[in-house]
């Protein structure tokens, strides 16, 4: 018994061991050792932002030669370097782009029309009248982008509105696809001005509902020195090829709708070669040049932004920023 | 009970819904529980599962009439099945990735979960005890994967939404999973002994 029980099992398993050894041998695919250290290098999370299906597709792709080595938007540069040394080719790395929300309108700014107490989920509660915070336009705070974000982003605050943390977001656009109030935008890493609205009602409805949102009064389009904010369908927008993240605007903004995120601007001061001209004294918002016309000027220090504009307009090239 | 006598379609009927292979047998649970966070996941597995399950029901089928019957070896079944199953996911692999790269791309993560899976052997075991001939066997495969897949895809849609609902701390992830599929279970006990399946 045992004896028949052996031999069976042993021929059963031979013979299937070496059918299978001749199928492996007849059915190998060979794949480009190159293809397995690309899918390597790859973050492996199949955000689809190359526009590929995966990432085994994108190694296939830029094996052969349909993708840039710079394709993987996830990656970043080091994954641009690394396919770039795998591939032999030189790197050209692409601007990091972030996802931004383009909305203020927390709890305390925006209020809730309702009580809404479904799905928690924004695609869920848009389906109630618009959602329930008072602009219709802003963000529902359920976090529908937290939920998509493949890289854990993204984390809503205690005010309810999605807060990105730059270091891990890959600028994948899930995000993007995921908002139904379209309130997050994917921006380049250079900038560093947002409108934090995207309300089109007129000022005063959006006064009404929303303390945050811009009002459409044009002070910044007025105030901005390089023609850098665009009206459209009563809302600011900056023009990002214009932009030189002065950051006149955010602070000229009378209801905080525009952010700066730029880190301390470093204060100027006028060196001798000043010649009294005044030109920083007329293009300076905030009044910060004083002395008379032919003295040399000074910087008052409280009132200097750190905006820079005087720095290009001077004649005498007599403004420098301190380091 | 399931027997020769009984037309196709109640093989098919008792193995898709009156004993449904997960919510009333619980076989497969690991796969079940494994693979049911997104429908188009659970899908593929579906698919991928009715495809094994089918093949490895037939040559078990074979295995044991031609091999093991013959020479009074009925007692090795559980060895050579499982050696024979394993065997033929592999060949299948290779021979998809091959032949059919397109069906590789949808179905190639799910196979090597499938040489483990125990609804496949438990549907070969099944198909012998009840002494089905060949055409009946296929059938009884053909009707246990459906019953697979409708609780698989069942499953992974409702996960789906209590993914997003308020779940008590205590509750979140897989426990108000194991609550889920017992529920579904309980639901699926109402078609027990219909037309005396």
């Amino acid at each position: 018994m045992i004896i028949e029980a052996a031999i069976s099992l042993g021929a059963f398993g031979l013979i299937f061991g070496a059918g299978l050894s001749i199928a492996s041998k007849k059915f190998a695919v060979w794949i480009d050792p190159k293809e397995e250290e690309v899918f390597e290098a790859l973050p492996g999370v199949n955000c689809g932002a190359c526009g590929l299906p995966g990432c085994s597709s994108f190694a296939h792709a830029v094996i052969i030669g349909k993708a840039e080595v710079n394709g993987c938007i996830a990656g970043g540069s080091t994954v641009t370097e690394a396919l770039a040394k795998i591939m032999g080719v030189d790197a050209v790395a692409r601007v990091k782009m972030i996802a931004k929300p383009m909305c203020n309108g927390c709890l305390k700014n925006a209020g809730e029309r309702f009580v809404y107490d479904g799905l928690g989920h924004c695609k869920a509660a848009i389906l109630v009248a618009s959602g329930f915070k008072s602009c219709t336009h802003g963000c529902l705070g359920l976090g529908s982008c937290r939920i998509a974000c493949p890289f854990n982003a993204i984390e809503i605050d205690e005010n309810h509105i999605p807060r990105i943390n730059p270091n891990r977001c890959t600028g994948c656009g899930k995000c993007v696809e995921v908002c139904p109030k379209n309130i997050m935008e994917l921006v380049s890493e250079n900038n560093k001005v947002y409108v934090l609205c995207r309300s089109q009602e007129k000022g005063k409805l959006v006064k009404s509902k929303c303390s945050a949102g811009c009002i459409a009064c044009r002070i910044c389009e007025k105030k901005c020195p390089y023609g850098a904010i665009i009206f459209e369908n009563n809302i600011a927008r900056v023009n990002y090829e214009l932009c030189r993240n002065c950051g006149v605007c955010a602070v000229k903004c009378p209801s905080k709708s525009i952010l700066d995120t730029m880190p301390p601007r470093a204060k100027v001061f006028i060196t001798d070669k000043c010649k009294g001209s005044g030109v920083c004294a007329t293009v300076c918002e905030f009044k910060a040049p004083v002395g008379e016309e032919g003295q040399i000027h000074t910087i008052d220090e409280e009132k200097c932004v750190g905006c820079g504009v005087c720095v290009e307009k001077c004649p005498e090239k007599a403004i420098i920023r301190k380091i | 009970m399931v027997s020769n006598e009984l037309s196709w379609y109640f093989i098919l009927l008792s193995a898709l819904l009156v004993n449904n292979i997960v919510l009333i047998r619980f076989l497969a649970l690991c796969s079940f529980f494994g693979v049911s966070n997104k429908v188009e996941t659970a899908v593929g597995m579906g698919i991928a599962v009715m495809f094994v399950m089918v093949m490895a029901c037939a040559m078990s089928w074979a295995i044991y009439n031609f091999l093991l019957v013959p020479y009074n070896l009925e007692f090795l079944r559980t060895a050579a099945f499982i050696l024979s199953i394993a065997s033929l996911v592999q060949l299948e692999e290779l021979y998809i990735r091959k032949m059919l790269p397109a069906l590789y791309k949808q179905m190639g993560i799910f196979l090597p979960l499938i040489t483990t899976n125990c609804a496949i052997l438990g549907a070969a075991f099944l198909s012998i005890d009840y002494r089905l001939n060949f055409i009946n066997t296929i059938v009884y495969a053909v009707g246990v994967s459906g019953g697979y897949i409708l609780a698989i895809v069942l499953f992974a849609g409702i996960r789906q939404r209590v993914a997003l609902a308020p779940v008590p701390h205590y509750f979140k992830g897989y426990p108000i999973a194991f609550i889920t599929a017992s529920l579904m279970s309980l639901a699926f006990l109402g078609f027990s002994h219909l037309f005396g399946l």
